[in-house]
């Protein structure tokens, strides 16, 4: 196997596992925090592409579209939990299935009128939109490698506010002993709406940098929402960490898949067979490992420590 | 509850009115909802339009047309020609962007004894062993575009290619038609998931396809995915080392777009087709000015197909005098193809599939610097698709 | 809850009204509300098998979906061999084998995949019955034999002898009789000493485990009756469309089907019927003003959701000054 390609496809795969990740990382901690399903979590990751296509077009800069785009889809993670959300926690995860799930179709319905069917290109500016010579020979898309670094930047910002500050400590109390911080005399209500609209920060920011790349698109979200479930749901609910390894794990999973799984098949069957098997048996694979999973660990790889 | 279920009922009757005397309906299948929906808008516009210039009438008799939603996905397509049939009882059925829609829904059309008319898709097994003396086409079958392309590229020396596709009906029959000219070698081929869930980050598949050394890359990306492909296919720095030959992916919906992100990368790329806005014939000069002074835009080959489809209804509606009781009048005045094609002059083989002219068209920019495409030369002449020879009709 | 023998008086009106509308409308020339009404006894079924593990058991199925896939692909994989040639142990267009086909593989297929789930609760288990799901989708789509993402057309429906699948009349009215007894069945096991340990694992398991329960095993055996109900509503979903895609088995799907348990009221004999019926009519009615008919559909889930809690089935309920029951709604 080409050495050359295989690392490009494990940067990829990072790439990708990396946009899962900030999906992911607001559905655990909404999830783990508030024991609150969010189907329509994907929703706000679309929402902030669009908000960003226009700004960009608006601003004539990406990047300053992506830094007021950030606080607008916050408020809009806010208004979810304000109007939805939070008259849902109460209730059993059934009708949180149900609800966010028609909150999908207002939104993605909201989003054809206001911005019509067709997807929204955007432009980058001249020095994103090249490539880089990385040390080997390989070159990578420069935009690539910025989705990359955002990311990782990303990771590290939130596992510094989980991890080392007040906040973070109120978060992770709330994933293992909900009662206990409202025993302790701490403003539930503000600290999830707060997790909330954090988690929408970090969804349209992952729509925001996959955008320039697939368009801002309706539907774009659905497709990703599940995925980042089972991200989730293989990481362990409520854990940043696990969310973290398994969104790369199934991010190189996937992307290795699709690269190299058709070869392999064509050892054993036809070629036109194997086009057309080896991009869904890729696709099964990540079911199969959360089934997998599940079936052995219920409660994840990394489940927060206190339960 | 259940008296307004009745009442709903109801109420959905009365909207339903019966068939008025002297009125031909035709039902027009497309996608309004999805990405996808921008192709379905298009054709929309381009069959208003065509109703327009028409003045709603055939000779004496009125048309009307019901648009339905096919939702990107097979099931829902049927599902939308079964309602036209069976509850608005068009005599025509047309429209249809996507082979493995119309090939779902083409026996709700045909068993129903109705008239099927395609504005676009051209599944093979449509135009052979499944041909039927009903099914008419304004466009293509699916294997012909990229036959072109493959000439295309014998000709100017391209020995090696990589092919990507979306993995459906159209996607494998465009690669099928690639092959059947193609002189050169395929070295790799990815078939990418299609629908309402598509692939859209080809990272994966443009790194193989650098990787694998070829002289150009072939695609196939219809629709939203056309603009996605191009950026990215920009963005990995392949216009120099890796060719772009494309079908259905550049065109009058996907060009505005790519034009407002600035992707000059685009300007002079060769596509192949059976029409282009600067085909000189009156009735093409009519359509592309008014379609442009009424939406804004150049149209897409889609709307000129869509645009087709109704005037050749008309010219059928117009022969019989609105009989539509008469089969076999109707069949004949179609197979005539008696009407002012927007491509042109051309006639039904036995497929009932149109034998006519391929063009090589180059993206360039017009004088007012919008982007749109104009025609190079003429690849094939008259041409008959390979599927005819197993149409079992002669 | 009415006892068995006794069928309550919203069953007995909705059934009626299911046989007469749609042969008026058919003999009045509408053909389409015929259609329309078959979709909906075929979704009813569908619903009617989820009710009984989720409005009963309390196990949310988030991939009943799979079940209508399997059910039609058991019905159309046959017909394509039988059609085209190859594999001939199962090229047949016979329904009677055909539809115990769709029962069977169904009701394996929940066997192992119940076995599997029902060790998870709570969102796991809705998560883990969308993994499943998630894997016979992608199964069919790499299937290119049968159509891969293009799905299948069914040319021939399943031959039965006496009943005609071909005319819409009798396909309709096997579909309503397959309504009722699916119906009756759920009722017989819910109202059985099985449907009380079942309904009492819902309200509290710990309980029916210390009084003796193996509650698993319960559930599990509920888990395969309500998989091969579904299968059997697939088979006959195939039959009716005369095709099928993978996209049928798409998790939006199990969401809709989940949707209409939730709509008519869970746990309860009709909320599944009146659920099936509403989801269908609104459709319809809706996306008849409107492509944007998503967007009212959504408010009104979310409405339900929020503010309607037992769904039709409740309102009915209170209407006729009766206390709902405790439990999910």
């Amino acid at each position: 196997m080409d050495t050359t390609l295989l690392v490009t496809q494990v940067l990829n795969g990072l790439q990708l596992g990396l946009l899962l990740f900030l999906v992911a990382s607001g559905l655990t901690l909404v999830f783990g925090i508030l024991d609150f399903v969010n189907l329509a979590h994907g929703s706000l990751y679309m929402l902030g592409a669009f908000i960003c296509a226009s700004l960009t077009f608006a601003t004539g800069n990406y990047l300053i579209a992506i830094l007021i785009s950030l606080p607008l889809i916050g408020l809009a993670g806010y208004l979810v939990e304000r109007f939805v959300a939070r008259h849902l926690y109460e209730r059993d995860h059934l009708d949180h299935v149900l609800g966010t799930f028609g909150l999908i179709l207002v939104i993605d319905t909201l989003v054809h009128i206001f911005w019509g069917p067709q997807g929204i290109a955007i432009p980058l500016p001249q020095w994103l939109d090249g490539q880089v010579m990385l040390p080997g020979g390989i070159e990578v898309p420069t935009f690539r490698l910025l989705i990359i670094g955002t990311g990782l930047a990303a990771a590290g910002g939130l596992f510094w506010v989980v991890n080392m500050t007040r906040l973070g400590m109120l978060i992770r109390a709330g994933a293992s002993n909900r009662t206990m911080v409202g025993a302790l005399g701490i403003d539930i209500q503000a600290l999830f709406a707060l997790v909330f609209a954090l988690g929408a920060v970090l969804a349209g920011l992952a729509g925001m940098l996959i955008a320039p790349i697939t368009e801002a698109s309706i539907g774009m979200g659905n497709n990703i929402i599940i995925t980042a479930f089972v991200v989730i749901i293989v990481g362990g609910i409520g854990s940043v960490k696990g969310a973290f390894i398994s969104a790369l794990l199934i991010g190189l999973i996937d992307t290795l898949g699709r690269s190299f799984l058709d070869d392999v098949f064509k050892l054993v069957m036809s070629s036109d067979a194997a086009e057309t098997s080896a991009p869904a048996v890729s696709a099964m694979l990540i079911y199969i490992i959360m089934a997998v999973v599940l079936a052995i660990r219920p409660q994840g790889l990394f489940p927060p420590k206190v339960r | 509850m259940i008296k307004k279920l009745v009442a709903s009922l109801a109420l959905a009757t009365m909207i339903a009115s019966p068939a008025v005397a002297g009125t031909v309906k035709i039902g027009f299948v497309t996608t309004l909802t999805t990405p996808a929906a921008v192709i379905g808008k298009d054709m929309e516009n381009a069959v208003n339009l065509a109703m327009e210039h028409l003045g709603g009438k055939a000779g004496e008799t009125d048309l009307e047309v019901i648009f339905g939603d096919d939702g990107f996905a097979p099931d829902t397509g049927k599902q939308a020609t079964d309602k036209l049939v069976k509850q608005d009882n068009v005599d025509f059925v047309a429209g249809y962007i996507w082979s493995h829609v119309l090939l779902a829904s083409r026996k709700s059309a045909l068993d129903a004894g109705k008239f099927l008319i395609s504005a676009n898709a051209g599944p093979s097994q449509m135009a052979g062993p499944l041909c039927d003396e009903n099914f008419f086409s304004t466009s293509w079958q699916n294997d012909q575009t990229p036959m072109a392309m493959g000439e295309v590229l014998n000709k100017q020396g391209v020995k090696s290619l990589y092919v990507m596709a979306p993995n459906y009906a159209a996607g494998k029959d465009m690669v099928a038609g690639l092959e059947r000219t193609f002189k050169g070698e395929i070295v790799g081929k990815d078939l990418t998931k299609w629908g309402a869930d598509a692939q859209l980050d080809f990272s994966a598949e443009l790194a193989k396809a650098k990787a694998s050394g070829a002289q150009g890359i072939f695609v196939f990306y219809p629709g939203a995915a056309a603009g996605a492909f191009i950026k990215q296919y920009d963005q990995a720095g392949l216009k120099d080392t890796l060719p772009l030959y494309s079908v259905f992916t550049v065109d009058g919906i996907s060009l505005p777009k790519l034009q407002a992100a600035k992707f000059n990368a685009v300007l002079g790329s060769k596509i192949t087709q059976e029409w282009d806005p600067s085909l000189d014939n009156a009735a093409n000069k009519k359509f592309v000015s008014d379609f442009k002074a009424k939406y804004g835009s150049y149209p897409s080959f889609y709307a000129a197909q869509s645009y087709d489809a109704i005037m050749l209804i008309a010219s059928a509606v117009k022969a019989t005098g609105g009989n539509m009781e008469d089969k076999a009048a109707v069949r004949a005045a179609l197979k005539a193809a008696n009407y002012d094609s927007v491509r042109g002059k051309y006639t039904y083989g036995n497929n009932n599939m149109p034998i006519q002219n391929f063009y090589l068209r180059e993206v360039v920019a017009d004088a007012d610097g919008n982007w749109t495409t104009k025609v190079v030369e003429t690849v094939f002449t008259d041409a008959v698709d390979p599927m005819a020879a197993e149409c079992p009709m002669k | 809850m009415t006892g068995f023998g006794k069928p309550g008086l919203p069953v007995v009106v909705v059934v009626a009204l299911l046989a007469v509308l749609p042969t008026w409308f058919h003999f009045n020339g509408d053909a389409f509300y015929l259609d329309l009404a078959t979709r909906l006894v075929i979704l009813g079924i569908a619903a009617v098998s989820l009710n009984l593990i989720l409005g009963y058991g309390g196990l949310v199925s988030f991939g009943h979906a799979a079940y209508l896939g399997i059910g039609a692909y058991c019905v159309g994989i046959p017909a394509h061999h039988a059609l085209y040639g190859g594999l001939d142990a199962i090229a047949t267009n016979s329904g009677w084998f055909q539809i115990p086909l769709a029962v069977a593989v169904s009701a394996l297929f929940a066997l192992v995949t119940g076995a599997i789930c029902l060790r998870t609760k709570g969102v796991h288990f809705i998560m883990i019955t969308m993994a499943f799901a998630q894997m016979v989708y992608y199964f069919f789509v790499s299937i290119d034999e049968y159509g891969a993402d293009d799905g299948l057309v069914i040319d021939t429906r399943s031959e039965l002898g006496l009943i005609d699948f071909d005319n819409p009349l009798q396909l309709y009215f096997f579909c309503l009789g397959s309504l009722v007894v699916a119906m009756a069945l759920v009722h017989m096991i819910v109202n059985s000493r099985f449907g009380m340990v079942l309904q009492g694992a819902k309200g509290n398991n710990d309980r029916m485990v210390s009084l003796g329960y193996n509650t698993y095993l319960y559930r599990l055996v509920a888990y395969v009756i309500s998989g091969a109900m579904c299968g059997f509503a697939g088979a006959l979903l195939g039959n009716f469309t005369t095709f099928i895609s993978p996209e049928m088995m798409d998790w939006s799907h199990s969401g809709e089907l989940m949707f209409m348990v939730i709509l008519g009221g869970a746990s309860t004999a009709v909320g599944p019927i009146l659920g099936s019926a509403a989801f269908i009519i609104i459709e319809e009615v809706l996306s008849r003003f409107t492509i944007y008919w998503h967007l009212p559909f959504g408010l009104m889930l979310l409405a339900v959701v929020l503010f309607a809690r037992g769904g039709f089935s409740g309102i009915i309920d209170r209407l006729r000054g009766r206390k709902l029951l405790p439990g999910e709604g």
